[in-house]
């Protein structure tokens, strides 16, 4: 029978795959792709506990709300992050994270 | 859900996501990612959130993949090859992983909320028409009492009746972030 604690694990599975993507990833874009899969993961989690906190007989939907926000604000900062790598492109031709050194001391 | 279906879409999700992080090939990557998030929105399904899993495919299969490859093949993009592989980095990024995954699995399996199924707490969908009553509007309490689940309408509801002006800050971070991609991508004139 398939849980909660089920949901929750894929769901933080997902997580650590963004995370370990994040740190060990060196292509700028692919690390924005693990970002989007770290914030879909915690997406998960809330939709699981929305649907079995159950407020009348009916799913919790004000975690479903937040899940709402939570996709608006990731599409807003991937079309912000993206202007920003087509930026960093133009001035230093790479998209590697190694490449943007400046601000090292 | 059967819990075949279940494993099914957690498997693909998490391969799918395995890919996006090991795969050389930019669009492999974008393309083993919008997979993932169909596997994604699966399980969004399977728990009764059909409008978050429609708008899932719509806006991060759709329109946020479609954005990573078009910029991706507008920058041209090479599969990185015969770079030297960051070691410390991919052994912290393992490393890290496997360590907030044992403790996801053991916090989850520690406590017992984690328990409920949908069997144990079913979705009440008649007794909610009554209990929510005239605080609901008309066409939501109609589809309680005819036993579907007026998802879409229950969470434009919560929406706008709880949650205005929040709508209203994220309609306003909407527009911020177009101007501010504007301002990001226009050419730099040289000074006069």
């Amino acid at each position: 029978m398939i849980t909660l604690g089920h949901y929750l694990v894929v769901s933080g599975m997902l997580f650590s795959l963004g995370l370990a993507g994040v740190i060990a990833r060196r292509n700028i874009i692919i690390v924005y792709m693990c970002l989007e899969m770290m914030l879909s993961a915690a997406n998960l989690a809330l939709v699981g506990f929305s649907r079995f906190h159950l407020v009348n007989g009916l799913p919790d939907y004000t975690a479903q709300s937040l899940v709402f926000f939570t996709i608006t604000v990731a599409a807003a900062e991937v079309a912000v992050g993206l202007a920003i790598i087509v930026a960093l492109f133009r001035s230093k031709q790479s998209v590697d994270v190694e490449s943007v050194t400046k601000l090292q001391g | 859900m059967p819990p075949l279906l279940f494993y099914l879409f957690a498997l693909i999700t998490l391969g799918f996501g395995f890919l996006v992080v090991t795969g050389r090939n930019p669009v492999t990557c974008a393309l083993a990612l919008a997979a993932s998030f169909v596997g994604l929105a699966a399980l969004f399904l399977s728990l009764d959130a059909y409008f978050i899993g429609v708008i899932q495919i719509l806006v991060y299969a759709g329109a946020v993949m479609v954005l990573f490859l078009f910029i991706i093949m507008l920058l041209d993009i090479k599969t990185e090859e015969g770079k030297k592989i960051n070691v410390p980095a991919i052994v912290s990024g393992v490393l890290l992983a496997v360590l907030l995954t044992l403790q996801i699995i053991a916090v989850v399996g520690s406590t017992e909320l984690a328990n409920k199924t949908s069997q144990n707490t079913p979705l009440a969908l008649a007794e909610a028409a009554g209990k929510i009553g005239k605080a609901a509007l008309p066409t939501i309490t109609n589809d309680l009492k005819t036993g579907t689940l007026p998802d879409a309408k229950l969470i434009g509801f919560t929406l706008f009746d709880q949650y205005g002006f929040h709508l209203q800050v994220i309609g306003l971070l909407l527009l911020v972030g177009t101007i501010g991609v504007v301002v990001l991508s226009k050419r730099e004139r040289s000074a006069p």
